[in-house]
């Protein structure tokens, strides 16, 4: 045992494929070209936003099976995640993909905690074919957490945009060419007292700083050892409080330092302060972040997804947010 | 005669910048927004200092939200003067009647020919 909440993975599992699914509004983004599958329609020519949640989960897992020549039955475990109550779309997604299945809920770090779950689950011997992510819907979310968007409703520059979108990975034993799975640290729960939902990326960051620096003198590394740490919905907002907390504690060097709620939608003012949603860092990770390792351009990797864990009760009964950050660190070898 | 038209602007935009305000400062909800306005027109009434604003604005006063407060204690002392404390029952939507049935029919007849959609 390394430390508490600090794991390393001696084999070395691999990702050896990923599947992007995305929206059409998410045409906008500036990662659009490395999604696999972008749909002309929000609810994916289906009934409800709910119904086309889940198709674009199975859609993503099926892409990511077929890049490793598997079908759904050759697959050991399913680990995903949304945001929905109860993750009824992951459960309907299950449904349909019949791969023995754990619906995961770390909010928008679901991306990262599936990961290392999977990880854990290669490393022991237990899984060839593990597949983790995570997705978010925007219209179901939007409805869920704030209003629905049909409502109309103003939102705040602080506010963050969920994006629709899915994003997973194939974990499978440690594979030349593909990233590895290094190590990890699981957060801990951190609430500084927030409470405003429309200004979700300042109460995320302080959970970002501490997993950061816990996985830093955990694992013996610096930020320099890096060629990106990337967290996950942040936004413009968030991210830059997040840069604030982590020189406090003496980083001063965020050169490489990048977030994908605050790239995904590029410099797009409409957006707010940029996306998040549990399919918004899954979405960069396994599009952008996997090729580039796998190109070669990037060798070694920090990812720190970043989850709200408030309900709509929770909120509406002016509890605070707590939040938590996943770090998972891969490389290329 | 075209002064009423700035002076509509003015205090109409005004009462919007309140509603603004309780929004982005107050931090109060779009449903806590609408509701404290209907109450303020509703106690301005009450007081007799509504009518005097419609004078003023004239639609700066009447289309904001604050005004269907007006009418509703407007309606209620009306009819409290005619049959007493059951006046202030019946009252209150004889005025806002109007209001309230063509929100019904119109968002009734909206439904029926539009498809809900979101952002794209």
């Amino acid at each position: 045992m390394v430390g508490r909440g600090l794991l390393t993975f001696k084999t070395l599992p691999s990702i050896s494929a990923t599947g992007v699914t995305a929206g059409p509004l998410e045409k906008k983004s500036s990662f659009k070209d490395k999604f696999d599958k972008v749909y002309d329609d929000e609810r994916c020519g289906l009934e409800t936003n709910e119904h086309a949640h889940a198709k674009m989960m199975e859609d993503a897992c099926m892409i990511a099976l077929s890049k490793i020549d598997s079908l759904p039955s050759d697959a050991d475990y399913l680990l995903i995640g949304d945001l929905v109550n109860q993750m009824t779309p992951s459960n309907f997604c299950a449904t349909t993909m019949g791969i023995p299945y754990i619906g995961l809920f770390s909010a928008c770090a679901t991306s990262v905690s599936s990961l290392i779950l999977a990880a854990l689950l290669t490393e022991v011997g237990m899984s060839e074919i593990a597949i983790a992510g995570a997705a978010s819907q925007h219209n179901a979310i939007e409805r869920q957490f704030r209003y629905p968007v049909e409502y109309g409703s103003q939102k705040p520059a602080t506010a963050q945009w969920t994006v629709t979108a899915a994003g997973v990975a194939a974990i499978t034993p440690h594979k030349k060419g593909f990233p590895s799975i290094e190590c990890a640290t699981i957060g801990c729960v951190t609430d500084l007292g927030m409470t405003d939902p429309f200004n979700m990326g300042a109460a995320m960051a302080p959970a970002a700083a501490d997993t950061l620096t816990r996985h830093l003198s955990g694992h013996g590394t610096s930020v320099n050892d890096y060629d990106v740490i990337m967290t996950g919905d942040l936004g413009k907002t968030g991210f830059e409080l997040y840069k604030k907390l982590v020189a406090n504690k003496g980083i001063d060097d965020t050169k490489n330092f990048r977030d994908a709620g605050a790239e995904f939608y590029g410099k797009d003012p409409s957006f707010l302060a940029g996306a998040s949603g549990a399919g918004c860092s899954a979405a960069i990770y396994f599009s952008e972040i996997f090729e580039k390792m796998k190109i070669g351009k990037y060798k070694r990797v920090l990812l720190i997804a970043t989850g709200a864990l408030l309900s709509p009760m929770s909120f509406q009964q002016e509890d605070t947010i707590p939040c938590i950050a996943h770090a998972i660190e891969l490389t290329m070898k | 005669m075209s002064s009423i038209y700035i002076t509509a602007f003015i205090v109409g935009g005004l009462i919007c910048v309140i509603g603004q305000l309780l929004f982005d400062v107050a931090k109060l909800t779009p449903a806590h927004t609408l509701c404290l306005l209907v109450v303020a027109g509703s106690i301005l009434d009450g007081l007799g200092l509504y009518e005097p604003l419609i004078d003023f604005a004239g639609a700066g006063a009447t289309i904001p939200i604050t005004s269907f407060g007006n009418s509703l204690t407007h309606g209620a002392l009306a009819e409290a003067e005619k049959h007493g404390l059951i006046g202030v029952l019946t009252g209150m939507f004889e005025v806002t009647s109007s209001g309230i049935s063509s929100a019904i029919l119109f968002g009734f007849i909206a439904a029926i020919i539009f498809k809900p959609k979101g952002n794209v």
